[in-house]
């Protein structure tokens, strides 16, 4: 048995969720090749080289798989898919958008967001913004699979020493082309991998309000996120918005505040080790999950956080 | 240009789910069934097209059981024009959806299908990707904004850093995200006109589709509960336990 991870990358560096998708790939047994397809990623691939689990790394360099596009990258790997049992890749938006399509070339039907192997043909997945988890066994040749990355530890980037090999086989299929990107630039910890993360939701009332929580997020080394609620409203962009169709996050600490806990917003944070929240009304339905829950107004219990954490001289780890 | 939009009649996303005793899947029975929310968002893009004179018809597709016709005249009530209904009962799949959706474009010829990102009962985020593979066209992903030239449409994509604008050569696959639009409710003429619009009905053995899942459903289970609940008097309590007692901080 091979397995075929894709790698999801920037041509620059190797995503933290493909770590995670190789820990799901060595679940399933068998060899694990990570696949980089780019233009300009040689660091990547050498990235990809030194993960701990990884026997084979291959290079696919062109023009037409700089961007990712999906039109693109997916005949690619449909192209190479005769030799691997599994294709896996992270649930990143990249993985989301090319793997379906790869899977319809090889008529399979794909497991999506994965978050846990439980034999190499069956594998457990959330379904109903994560209300229930269903236990799904695949009969396709193929198993194509998307992985949830907070369900899967990463795996070691230090430690491997595989092989790379350049691959052909690439081609613009002609159907789109990439104009532009407006990335988030963030300096704090992405908000997938955060070991906090500090959310704001509707009742912060504004995007400069979320200012408070920020001081707060660099206090703790936090990552900041919010509800759809506070994304629609234009306080924060929209990869800030954690739950069923945003971010899923599992940190060791999640801090909810003016966020009611709908159930989508809770479908992407319930995972996480200890939540707390802050929410004047008592009955909001966050209270129900948080282990440490504050019935107050954000307004005067956030800045009064900052303060606190200051005196008793809390520091990020 | 012509759209085709595919809408799935799903539990109502208010409802709270309910996982059945037997673990075979999650309670149907009298609860509230509505379109998909994403879905919503798809028929307002399609029908705002039309208002705006880019399009010229705007045809709703749903494949399900016989209720779905509901669903199908809420798309003709919001402003579709027509309906075609694959009355199917039983699950099915992203990839059969997709192999009937395709011959449904091959017998319409639309310029364009405009789906839901996602449909939030199977959270599955696969069926536009496979059609626009299966029909080997350009595909527009979780997009928030749609601006249509002569034979190209450029989107706006919500991606894990940001936003993304990729051009599209036509005919296209789109899959809306959230901040696309917000869909209008259809007013009561307009629902009573709705009943007047056709609704052809199919088959999957006329599409010549084969719908015989792939997956097995082993088990469907609760996921694990939360043991939530506990509440703090103060700021400096919040953060004291966080500290020292659950040390997180
Ligand atoms: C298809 C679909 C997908 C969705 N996906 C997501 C998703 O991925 N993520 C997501 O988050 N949501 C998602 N939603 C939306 C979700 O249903 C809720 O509408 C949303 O999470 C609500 O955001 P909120 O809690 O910030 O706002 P609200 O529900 O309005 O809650 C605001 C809270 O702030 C509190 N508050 C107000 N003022 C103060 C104050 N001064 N001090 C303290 N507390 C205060 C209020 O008591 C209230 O509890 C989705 C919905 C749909 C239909
Ligand atoms: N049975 C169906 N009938 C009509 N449209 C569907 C159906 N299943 C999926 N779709 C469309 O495909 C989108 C994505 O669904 P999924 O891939 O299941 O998450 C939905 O938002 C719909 O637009």
């Amino acid at each position: 048995m091979a397995i075929l991870v894709y790698a999801d990358h920037n041509n620059a560096e190797l995503s933290s969720a493909t770590l995670n998708a190789v820990t799901a790939a060595n679940q399933m047994g068998g060899d694990v090749t990570v696949l980089v397809a780019g233009e300009g990623c040689d660091a990547v691939a050498e990235a990809a080289s030194k993960v701990a689990g990884v026997s084979k790394v291959l290079v696919a360099q062109d023009a037409a798989l700089k961007d990712q596009l999906a039109e693109n990258v997916a005949p690619l790997i449909a192209g190479m898919a005769s030799d691997y049992s599994h294709i896996v890749a992270p649930a990143t938006t990249t993985g989301k958008n090319i793997m379906p399509r790869a899977a319809a070339l090889l008529d399979t039907q794909q497991v999506s967001d994965i978050t846990e192997v439980v034999s190499p043909d069956t594998f457990v997945r959330p379904i109903y913004a994560g209300n229930a988890m269903a236990t799904v066994q695949s009969t396709d040749a193929i198993k194509i699979v998307t992985v949830r990355s907070t369900s899967f530890d990463p795996a070691a980037e230090e430690g491997g020493s595989a092989s790379v090999e350049a691959v052909g086989g690439a081609s613009d299929a002609g159907l789109s082309s990439f104009e532009g990107a407006a990335l988030s630039d963030n300096e704090r910890p992405e908000l997938t991998t955060a070991r906090v993360v500090i959310s704001g939701g509707r009742g912060m009332q504004s995007g400069d309000n979320f200012a408070m929580l920020e001081e707060v997020a660099d206090i703790l080394g936090a990552a900041v996120g919010a509800s759809r609620a506070a994304v629609d409203a234009g306080y924060v962009p929209n990869d800030y918005q954690v739950g069923q169709t945003g971010k899923v996050v599992a940190p060791e600490l999640y801090i909810a505040v003016g966020i009611s806990g709908a159930i989508q917003h809770l479908a992407g944070m319930k995972d996480s080790k200890v939540i707390a929240c802050i929410n004047k009304d008592e009955e909001a339905p966050i209270f129900q999950v948080a282990d440490l829950g504050l019935v107050a107004d954000l307004f005067q219990a956030v800045p009064e956080l900052k303060s606190e954490l200051e005196k008793q001289g809390i520091q990020a780890r | 240009m012509k759209v085709l939009v595919p809408v799935k009649r799903v539990i109502d996303y208010n409802v709270k789910v309910r996982v059945k005793a037997d673990q075979s899947g999650v309670d149907l029975a009298n609860v509230k069934m509505s379109m998909n929310p994403f879905d919503e968002i798809a028929v307002e893009q399609a029908v705002r097209m039309k208002e705006a004179g880019t399009v010229t018809e705007v045809v709703a597709v749903t494949l399900g059981a016989e209720q779905s016709q509901e669903t199908l005249r809420t798309a003709l009530a919001m402003g579709a024009d027509r309906a075609i209904h694959v009355v199917h009962d039983g699950e099915l799949e992203p990839l059969a959806v997709a192999k009937m959706l395709a011959k449904l474009v091959e017998e319409e010829t639309p310029d364009m299908v405009i789906l839901g990102k996602q449909a939030i009962d199977d959270d599955a985020n696969q069926t536009g990707q496979m059609l626009s593979g299966l029909l080997g066209w350009s595909q527009g992903t979780f997009v928030s904004k749609v601006e249509t030239s002569d034979g190209a449409v450029k989107v706006t994509r919500e991606v894990d850093g940001g936003l993304e604008t990729v051009a599209l050569k036509m005919p296209a696959i789109l899959t809306v995200d959230l901040r696309l639009n917000e869909p209008r409710y259809a007013s009561l003429p307009n629902i009573m006109k709705a009943r007047k619009k056709e609704i052809a009905k199919k088959t999957p053995d006329e599409l010549g589709v084969d719908t015989t899942p792939r997956l097995t459903t082993v088990k469907v289970e609760e996921p694990p509960k939360r043991q939530g609940g506990a509440k703090v008097g103060s700021v400096e309590e919040l953060v004291s336990k966080l500290h020292n007692d659950v040390g997180v901080i």
